[in-house]
């Protein structure tokens, strides 16, 4: 078996995202979703800070700082797109208009909580950004993360250990292991890698899953 | 009785009382960044606009440093990049207090330090809840229930409500005493268009201070910006100064996780 690497789990997550969606990509792994958006589709990106209709990076030397993305990279703007201050930007994120947003976690529960803000360690200097405002505003988010720590231990949990960042807000999960969708009747899962069996899977998350029909 | 025309209908000079009529015309240009602060005051709340660099007023900011005000209150998304701007006033002690979303940068060691050491009081704010509260100041609401962090960390101790079905928490609006807002341009009446995602938190931080002060990089006659396309009407800005582009906001800056 050969888990997905980052650029094979950003295009896993772009075969979901249908032409015409709002969607918001989160700073990190989620980023990487937009490299393998189809160039035929029109897919509409938002950025916090008050952007939609995101162009590709901008050629080396063209990089204008007025015009940056919510990881403070230089981006460009697709024509059609527009700019709007900070307080319609999360209107569209908690008001519900934006369709798919995609997030990085430290943990996810199995009923959806998120965990992505905060490691809670002592000395950790706390910073929440749009996390909260992403995790609950749009119609679906869906987390992108390794199947496991580092040190081997499934994030995927009963109970999230991390400080929370959101409530029952994660539909869909995408690993380098599966695709792992979370319904009110658990945890389905709808895609496995090569190799990988649901009774390993199973038993590498340490959570009840059950094959999606 | 003297009569004035008006909206093409002569009014006797009597009842043009809301009017002041002195023939003074309404200037809100300031001649420079020093005279646009010299009345900031000490324990003030300064909001602050700007999303790391973009729309960060350095000119403002410098000036607020020059300026001296102390034990101030500030209210920006961040908390200061690298060992300017915002970073520089907060290391320079004038700063009690910061009200923003993210102060945790790759390059935000000043923050850092002055946490740590117990010399700066945080209130960390989830972005759409900082910015909504900031919109709430400018527009007259008592307070707001939202929906944004409940059941979490940064919600506790607040009052919660279900309403149909789904829990909010109430947040509070943020007035400030003093906005320093960084624009594109403006004209003598207050009038603002922004550049680009520069325009982030200026808009609403204009509505919600006493005193709205915006940099521009140039200052336009009145009738010059498009009306359909002003972004702040001048009822929000009291002071208006130019500042240079190249010293301003658009410089390269470090990538960073934010």
């Amino acid at each position: 078996m050969n888990n997905l690497n980052r650029d094979q789990m950003a295009a896993r997550v772009a075969r979901d995202i249908p032409e015409g969606a709002y969607v918001n990509l989160g700073i990190g792994l989620p980023t990487l979703v937009a490299n393998h958006l189809p160039k035929y589709l029109e897919v509409f990106l938002h950025s916090e800070n008050g952007i939609l209709g995101i162009g590709p990076a901008p050629a080396a030397g063209e990089e204008d700082f007025d015009l940056i993305n919510a990881g403070k990279q230089p981006v460009t703007l697709l024509p059609g797109g527009v700019y709007f201050h900070h307080a319609d930007s999360f209107g569209m994120m908690r008001g519900g208009h934006l369709d798919i947003c995609v997030l990085g976690a430290f943990q996810v529960s199995v009923s959806g909580d998120l965990a992505n803000w905060h490691t809670g360690a002592a000395d950790a200097i706390p910073a929440v950004g749009g996390a909260m405002d992403l995790a609950i505003g749009a119609k679906k988010t869906y987390v992108m993360m390794e199947h496991l720590t580092k040190r081997g231990e499934s994030k995927i949990v009963n109970g999230c250990t991390y400080p929370l960042t959101g409530i029952a807000c994660v539909s869909r999960i995408y690993t380098d292991l599966a695709v792992i969708d979370i319904t009110p009747n658990g945890l389905q899962v709808v895609d496995i890698i090569d190799g990988l069996s649901l009774e390993e899977l199973q038993k590498i998350s340490g959570v009840p899953l059950n094959q999606k029909h | 009785m003297s009569t004035r025309a008006i909206a093409g209908v002569e009014w006797p000079v009597s009842q043009c009382c809301c009017v002041d009529w002195s023939g003074e015309m309404i200037n809100k240009i300031v001649a420079s960044v020093e005279a646009a602060l010299a009345d900031i005051k000490d324990s003030s709340t300064v909001m602050i606009s700007g999303f790391g660099g973009a729309g960060q007023p350095t000119e403002l900011i410098d000036g607020l440093i020059a300026q001296g005000a102390r034990d101030l209150t500030v209210v920006n998304n961040n908390a200061g990049n690298g060992e300017t701007g915002l970073a520089a006033l907060l290391a320079g002690g004038q700063v009690r207090k910061i009200i923003c979303s993210f102060p945790r940068q790759t390059d935000s060691q000043i923050f850092d330090g002055l946490y740590r050491a117990g010399k700066l009081e945080l209130e960390l704010v989830p972005q759409g809840n900082l910015a909504e509260r900031i919109r709430a100041a400018g527009a007259g609401i008592g307070a707001f229930f939202s929906p944004t962090g409940y059941g979490t960390d940064l919600a506790k101790g607040k009052e919660t409500r279900e309403i149909n079905g789904r829990m909010y928490v109430l947040e509070m609006p943020i007035h400030a005493d003093v906005a320093l807002v960084k624009a594109e341009a403006g004209d003598r009446w207050g009038n603002l268009v922004y550049r680009k995602a520069a325009r982030n938190f200026g808009p609403i931080m204009a509505s919600a201070a006493k005193l709205t002060i915006a940099s521009v990089h140039s200052v336009v006659e009145l009738g010059a910006l498009d009306p359909e396309a002003v972004v702040t009407p001048g009822i929000f800005v009291q002071r208006v100064v130019k500042v240079p582009r190249s010293a301003s906001g658009t410089a390269p800056q470090k990538k960073e996780a934010a």
